[in-house]
């Protein structure tokens, strides 16, 4: 599969802090990426960037396999930044075709994607209400709508699912998938690592404004495994010790197992088999994203760094 | 381009299309005519009679104070100041002035003038002056001077003529046409800059509190929705005026037509709105056939045509640096008030500058004023309707214009770099150091 998108070591430095310093990646066409890190990690200004809202200090962007140019690939990225509204006053329908016209489509285009695009998430009837009457759901999925009307190449959407309850997130999804399926790219930035792991192929995470993961979602937990088992014996013995692994939580019946060095899963079936204990279950406990988010941002004080001098 | 017209466009018809905008074309000059009629009925009103008993002991008045007159009237009455008195506090009159028998008119003696009564400011002027004015025909005729002798002098201003180097007449009138012409041309830029400059603001407010801002940034520049903005706004500053122009010319033909008298008493009234002290000046300086006389030798198509340029170069200028502080302000628009100073502190100086330059075109501080593009919008108004070259030179006009056309070009690069900053940060509150700090950023 061909690239999307490519950043080679983009910089963007504040007055205050580097908000993105050094990050490189690339994204897969067709696929469904997410950005993740902590407040202030540099996201924003990251999307930023790949939107042509802002140019980088240093480095490239590479779009469909040429260099970025933020006025004439306007129409080839739809974004929904994470700080979004719309005109209170203005009808629904002249607002979307509005943004579509400003996008690039002409009129007639603009009118019949809106068409289509508000008859099958059922809007129709919302086209001469004002956003001041719709419900934050409501005005979130016309968002949606709008970042995607033209059919961009390269979807980016910041925070999609709040305030949205979970038929409309789920019918969100769905769309993204369908883009997806279609061949859009989508770049997704959340803090909630549950949507990530359901909805992602590949992960880059990054924290103060450099990437410190990057792979697809199986790599990353393969990566960061412990070597923890879960087991499920019909009944336990009295005791139990094997040099094989040790005992990490117990509840009832049911072991979470570390393995020890040098051994591996089988040592620890031949143990319960040598010990005539019948086992009922044995899985391998792969980490959360949300375990392995936690473990690498906690203690850089990610949060607090906008008010750190730099020094370099 | 494209972009920025799409925008301009959006901008446009949503004002346009709004309840409060056919309102506010067609309310307000209907608000300035209530007020006008306001004045007229007033004026009209306030023809109390305000009799005075006169006893003239002395016999100086001959019986006859000033010409005969509505408002002021005297009477002359053979009583002392007892009974005097006792008909001030019978409201007969409402005062009375007592000229003692030893009176002279060698001016060491005063006269006695007692109200029942405090009088009113405009009627204590009126008063006075006519009084003086017969005590000093008096006094001159005491002298010996003929009636004829006496009359020479009055006319003596007549023998005066105005004319510039060239050898041009100047007519007072035209000096009073000129000083209206440009007195209302100087106001309504200002106002012109304040209503629609402040319209740019909240429109960027807007577009930063409803968190729109990025949204349609990611599809724009930043610039050229700004442009897009101040055009559009701008497209309907032009479009209010004109129908504001149209309208209160028709409605003043109107009530000239319909009201004759109305129109006749309304002139040589002492109160008047800001606006029509300059028309004051035109009725001071010689009836209303002077005044249209006065008003053909204007030149007309030059004011016009300055006027046009002016109000756009002057809104251009101005409405960038406003949508500036608009793309500063977070929720709070108390944060507005404080950051707009440095912007509305050139304006007002410009007006008051304005108010000198109208009396005299040509002083050091107008020909600074009229050059110096934040003021020049309003300053070289006042000039320019005294004409080229009387005014100002031809030189001092292209130099103005060529530096208006500067100065907006350099207004708009500060602020379109302030606005792109601005406009996507939230939750800060922006000083104009720091808004400073980011029209010179690189990038």
């Amino acid at each position: 599969m061909s690239k999307i998108l490519e950043l080679k070591n983009l910089k963007k430095y504040y007055a205050t802090q580097k908000a993105v310093d050094d990050i490189s990646f690339s994204i897969e066409k067709g696929s469904i990426f997410g950005l993740l890190g902590p407040n202030g990690a540099g996201k924003t200004t990251l999307l930023r960037m790949i939107t042509g809202i802002f140019y980088p200090d240093q480095g490239e962007i590479i779009l469909d396999g040429q260099q970025f140019d933020p006025i004439n690939d306007i129409i080839k990225i739809g974004y929904m930044p994470e700080e979004r509204g719309l005109y209170k006053k203005m009808k629904i329908g002249d607002q979307a075709l509005y943004l579509a016209q400003l996008k690039g489509l002409s009129k007639t285009e603009a009118m019949a994607k809106i068409k289509f695009w508000f008859k099958r998430l059922e809007m129709e009837s919302w086209w001469n209400k004002k956003v001041e009457d719709l419900s934050k759901g409501m005005s979130q999925k016309l968002q949606f709508v709008i970042t995607v009307l033209h059919e961009p190449k390269l979807i980016i959407l910041d925070e999609p699912f709040s305030g949205l309850d979970p038929v409309n997130a789920n019918l969100i999804k769905d769309e993204i998938y369908g883009l997806a399926q279609r061949g859009c790219t989508v770049i997704f930035s959340t803090h909630r690592m549950e949507q990530v792991e359901e909805i992602c192929d590949h992960i880059v995470l990054v924290n103060l404004g450099k990437k410190i993961l990057d792979g697809t979602v199986t790599e990353i937990k393969q990566q960061f495994k412990e070597n923890i088992y879960s087991v499920k014996v019909h009944q336990l013995p009295a005791n139990l010790n094997s040099d094989a692994f040790h005992i990490v939580d117990q509840t009832a019946n049911l072991l979470t197992v570390k393995i020890n060095e040098g051994k591996n899963s089988n040592d620890v079936l031949k143990y319960f088999i040598e010990q005539n204990l019948t086992i009922e279950s044995f899985n391998e406990v792969l980490p959360t994203l949300n375990d392995i988010f936690i473990n690498l941002v906690d203690g850089t004080k990610a949060t607090t760094r906008a008010f750190q001098p730099i020094n370099d | 381009m494209n972009k920025i017209i799409l925008v301009a466009q959006r901008e446009f018809l949503t004002r346009v299309q709004k309840k409060t905008f056919l309102l506010s074309t067609i309310g307000l000059p209907l608000i300035i005519f209530v007020f006008y009629g306001m004045i007229i009925y007033f004026s009209v009103k306030t023809t109390d009679n305000y009799k005075i008993a006169v006893a003239d002991k002395a016999n100086i008045f001959n019986g006859k104070i000033g010409s005969k007159d509505k408002e002021v009237i005297f009477e002359f009455v053979p009583s002392d100041t007892a009974a005097l008195q006792a008909s001030i506090a019978k409201n007969d009159y409402q005062a009375y002035l007592y000229v003692p028998a030893s009176f002279t008119l060698d001016g060491k003696d005063s006269l006695q003038f007692r109200s029942a009564k405090s009088v009113g400011l405009m009627t204590r002027e009126k008063i006075q002056s006519k009084i003086n004015k017969a005590l000093e025909e008096k006094r001159l005729l005491s002298f010996n001077i003929t009636k004829e002798q006496l009359d020479s002098i009055q006319k003596e201003k007549e023998y005066i003529q105005f004319s510039s180097a060239s050898g041009k007449t100047e007519n007072e009138t035209k000096v009073g046409v000129s000083y209206a012409v440009g007195m209302i041309s100087g106001f309504m830029i200002y106002i012109i800059l304040f209503i629609y400059g402040t319209m740019v603001m909240r429109g960027v407010m807007e577009e930063k509190v409803s968190r729109i801002a990025e949204v349609i940034i990611s599809s724009v520049k930043p610039f050229q929705l700004m442009m897009g903005k101040i055009f559009g706004i701008g497209a309907v500053g032009l479009i209010q005026f004109l129908i504001w122009i149209v309208l209160v010319f028709g409605i003043q033909f109107a009530i000239a037509m319909l009201f004759p008298s109305l129109v006749q008493s309304m002139q040589g009234q002492p109160i008047q709105p800001a606006g029509m002290q300059a028309a004051h000046a035109v009725q001071e300086s010689g009836a209303m056939s002077g005044a249209m006389k006065g008003l053909s030798t204007i030149n007309f198509p030059l004011i016009i045509g300055c006027f046009i340029f002016y109000f756009i170069g002057g809104y251009l200028l101005y409405s960038s640096l406003f949508a500036a502080v608009g793309s500063a302000v977070n929720e709070d628009p108390q944060d507005a008030q404080s950051l707009l100073l440095p912007i509305t502190m050139p304006i007002i100086f410009a007006i008051v500058i304005m108010m000198k330059a109208v009396n005299d075109p040509n002083s050091g501080i107008a020909i600074f004023g009229s050059l110096f593009p934040l003021t020049s919008p309003i300053v070289m108004m006042a000039r320019v309707a005294y004409g080229v070259p009387e005014g100002v030179t031809l030189f001092q006009l292209l130099l103005s214009m060529a530096l208006l056309i500067l100065g907006f070009l350099g207004t708009t690069w500060i602020a379109a770099k302030i606005y792109r900053t601005g406009i996507l940060l939230y939750g800060k509150k922006i000083t104009w150091k720091v808004m400073w700090t980011w029209a010179w950023k690189k990038n």
